[in-house]
Parts: structure tokens; sequence; C-alpha cells
């Protein structure tokens, strides 16, 4: 697969259908993303932005479709999911750090348990992570001692220190007081700058002008847009991407 | 309270009047309705034993506790029992959390057969009474299994049947972690197993202690139908010396307060452990 460039698609969508019960979430998604792309995926809540990127590491099984992911089908052999997850990182809305371990042990977990890789090994690891989201003078404390901000940048470097091909970030910032947003923006614009792989569930416009390379609208389910960030911002072609864009960029 | 009765007095402008104290709320009529008790407990006890004829003879029972022979301390039926019965606990207890665990995992399973193997075990367990379970793994499980040892069978008739209901206790702990812990752990590449190890059980652990420690008096207490099958632990030595001396209160009102003791203690010790668990985070 190759886009005319000679880059690899890293993760490749083919008629993909997802249901929940009797509510279909995803109707025949088609997407390539290639290596160092950086993916914004936008839309209403409850259009299957989440659950799209939550089956790209399958925290989701999709019904029907084809995910191939860095070479390897999505499909129900255990083995090649472990194979998969270890390359995909994911930065959750509600951070998920491990209360009961510290900021460096929660850093250290995966390398070491998953991995093998020795605990000074790991700890190197996860402090040169550290340093990177800015904040290696929390290694010792608890989740529960930070800030929402400091919890969520945590989280990234928790994910960082499995060293992902592609990291998936599912509404990072959603959850925080306004005044922390920035912090974890400027994080993630960083990580964009050293060619990550990265699709990103977010609301965050300004954010989404400056890394994007890729804007997707999705709507009930469906991919309804696909576009540059220049194309899509100035020139939507679609009237719900329209409707939205011009609800969310009046505030 | 005073604070609030203040403020609406103040707003009120009602001059606040002192509350007296009733008598029947004091804490010297609280001390006498409590001597009161235990008197009526005692007159009670001495009332029956005087109808029945009872004779106290509460001197002839230190020996049955221990006795120093040439300078040698050496433990009684009574305190010999209390360590088989603290033995059946201990064991019991590993073996119930052995149980509980497979169990609860086996019902959070998404194998069927484990399921139904989980539910089978615990409807049997917890619809039949004690005593048949361990008549079964007495008189019918031990010759088969050719266990040639009623403590051990009796133990493991006991973890059984305390195992269901630790099993419910661990579930639910497991249950109580939320649903992202597993998918971030998963994401750093854990398997379920380490994710088990590593992330949940660590967080449900804390949760789980209080109501196990009731499992765990409830092993000391239930041993007490060991005494059923020929196990030598505190209920049985207990019946034995009653068969020998006749001094069925005495006796029977001790084992009492020793069970007592035993149990109060394991519920302060965890309550203590409890307690450092949950300082260390």
């Amino acid at each position: 697969m190759s886009d005319g460039t000679g880059k690899q698609a890293m993760i490749q969508l083919r008629g993909v259908n997802k249901m929940f019960g009797d509510f279909q979430a995803l109707y025949d998604i088609n997407l390539d993303v290639y290596q160092g792309e950086r993916v914004v995926i936008c839309g209403p809540s409850g259009s299957g932005k989440s659950t799209l990127i939550r089956c790209i590491n399958r925290l989701e099984e999709h019904e029907t479709g084809e995910i191939i992911v860095d070479g390897i089908r999505l499909d129900d052999d255990t083995r090649k999911i472990a194979e998969i997850r270890a390359e995909i990182g994911m930065v959750f809305q509600l951070f998920n750090l491990f209360p009961h371990l510290s900021v460096l042990d929660n850093c250290t977990l995966g390398p070491m348990k998953a991995r093998g890789i020795s605990r000074t090994e790991a700890q190197k690891l996860a402090m040169r992570y550290l340093e990177k989201v800015r904040i290696p003078e929390q290694a010792g404390k608890y989740p529960s001692q930070l800030s929402g901000g400091q919890q969520q940048r945590v989280a990234i470097a928790r994910s960082l220190c499995m060293s992902p091909k592609i990291m998936l970030f599912d509404e990072p910032t959603s959850a925080l007081d306004p005044e922390m947003i920035k912090e974890v923006l400027d994080v993630m614009i960083e990580l964009a700058e050293t060619g990550m792989t990265m699709i990103c569930v977010t609301h965050e416009m300004g954010f989404a002008k400056t890394v994007a390379d890729k804007m997707i609208f999705m709507d009930e389910g469906r991919i309804v847009e696909e576009a540059t960030p220049a194309e899509f911002f100035t020139n939507p072609k679609n009237d719900r991407t329209k409707l939205f864009l011009s609800q969310i960029l009046l505030h | 309270m005073p604070a609030i009765d203040v403020a609406q007095s103040a707003n009120s402008g009602k001059k606040l009047n002192r509350r007296k104290v009733r008598w029947w709320k004091s804490r010297t009529f609280d001390f006498l309705q409590f001597i009161a008790l235990i008197a009526f407990v005692v007159w009670i006890t001495w009332r029956s034993a005087a109808a029945m004829d009872y004779r106290w003879q509460w001197y002839r029972l230190p020996k049955y506790f221990y006795r120093i022979i040439d300078g040698e301390l050496i433990w009684g039926p009574l305190i010999n029992g209390m360590f088989v019965t603290l033995e059946i606990a201990a064991w019991g207890m590993v073996l119930t959390l052995i149980i509980g665990l497979i169990t609860a995992i086996l019902r959070l399973s998404d194998s069927f057969a484990g399921q139904v193997l989980a539910r089978t075990y615990l409807e049997t367990i917890r619809n039949t009474p004690l005593l048949v379970q361990v008549s079964i793994f007495y008189f019918v499980l031990q010759p088969i299994l050719g266990i040639n040892n009623p403590l051990w069978t009796g133990i493991l008739a006991l973890a059984f049947f305390e195992g269901s209901f630790a099993s419910e206790i661990i579930r639910a702990g497991i249950n109580s972690v939320p649903r992202g812990q597993w998918e971030a752990s998963s994401t750093v590449g854990l398997s379920k197993a380490k994710t088990y190890i590593y992330v949940i059980l660590p967080q449900a652990v804390p949760l789980m202690l209080p109501p196990l420690t009731g499992i765990l008096v409830n092993l000391v207490k239930h041993s007490a139908i060991l005494s059923f099958v020929a196990v030598f632990e505190l209920t049985t030595e207990a019946r034995n010396l009653i068969g020998d001396t006749f001094m069925s209160f005495e006796i029977w009102f001790t084992i009492g307060a020793m069970y007592l003791v035993v149990t109060i203690t394991l519920s302060t010790l965890v309550g203590v452990l409890e307690r450092r668990i949950g300082r260390g985070r």
C-alpha cells in the first residue's frame, strides 16, 4: 500500500462496521493513515469517533470489514492483538493512571512486566519521557496528588515508554480545566514534531490547525468529510461539517 | 449542633435556656443500667444452676488449661484444642482464598465451561447444610481420595464452604476496579494475568479485607462443627472434658469466652492491617 510518495500505510480500515447490540456505531469506515501522519477526528458526541480509534487497538471488536495495523490484520488471534497493542500507545479522556502506583512506577510497569526490561533501564527510560512532558520532579508522587493536566502528561509519558509506533488520543483534554489544556496540547504538539503517527479525537481546533495533516469529520457513525486542514476549515463541503464548524468556532 | 442552637436562638431573639440534662440520659444512669444488666445475667445463671442443683466447680478448671509437672509447662486439653482450632482457621483461610480467587476469576472469565463450573460449585455449597457437606467429605470423599487424616478432610470441607462466600467478596472487589484500568493495562502491553497481578488485585484487595475478616471469623466459629468428625479442636476437647468431669456450665462458658477472645483479636488485627494498607496510598 502506498500513497505515491512511497510511504507505508500504517493503519488501514476497509469497510469496518461496528455494532453495540442493535445500535450501529460505525458504518462502512474506510481510512488510511500513513507513517508520520497526524490525523484529527472531530464530530458531535455519539458520532463514533472514540469507537473508531478504540477499534484500532481492539479495545472494541469490529464486526465486519478489515483493520490492518503495521501489516498485521486484526482478528481473533490474541497473540497478534498483544503484538499490535504493544505498538499502539493510547491516551484516555480520564487518564486511567494506576492509582496505587507512583508516577514513576506507572511508567515502568509496561516496560518491565510486558517487555522484560530491567528496573534501572525502565526507570531511565521513564525519566527521559517524564522530562519530555516536563514533570520529572513529580516522579515519586501518586496520581491523586497531581493536577489533571499533570496526570494527563504522565499518561502520555506512560504510553511513550512503550516506544509505540502509533499514538491514539481519545479526547485527551475534554476532562481538563481550561488552564490545563494548553500544557497537554503543548506536549502533544512537540510529540507531533518528532514525526509520531498520531490519531487524535479532539475538539481543540487550534491544535488541529497547528498539527493535523488530515481532518476527519464524523457524524452518526460515518466519515462524512476527509480533507486537509486548510480545506476543512476554509471550505468544508458537507453541510453537517459546516454546521458543526460554525457552532464550534463561534466560541 | 450547639452552634446551630445558638444561631437559631439568636435569630428568634429568645434567650437560650441551658438544656437540663435529664437523669435518664446521664452517664451515671448509663452505668447503673450496665450493672443491672450484668447482675440480671448472673442472677439468671445462678438461678438456673440452683434450680438444677448445680454445683459450681470453677476451681477444677485451671488444670485443663495447663499444668506444671516437675517445673515443666504442659498445655491442657483446652489450650491444645484452641491451637488445633487456630490451625484449622489458618490453613482453612489459605485454602479459602485460593478457592475463592479461582472461582471468582472463573466466573468473570469468558469461558462458558469455567462459568458453569463456578456457578455449580457456588449453588451446591450455598444451598446445602454445612454439616451435610462435612459428612460427605468425611464419610464419602475421605475414603475415595485416600486422605487418611480427619483434620485435613475437615479443613478442606470448611475451605470449600467458606470459599463460596469468599469468591463473591473477591468478585465484587475485582468488579469495583474501573474498566479503564483494564484498558490502560492492555495498552501498555500487559496480559490478562499480569493485569490481575499488578493492577487489579492491588486495588481490589484493600476493599476486600473487611468482609474477608468476616470469613476468617466464620472459619474459627465453624471449625466447631468438625467436633462431629473426630477432629480434636476446641469444641471436641470441651465435649470430652464435660463427659469426664460433668462441669458442663463452666466448660461451655469457658470455651465460649475463648472463641470470643480469638475472634475479637483477629478482627482487631485485621483492622490494624487495613489502616496500614490505607495509609500506604
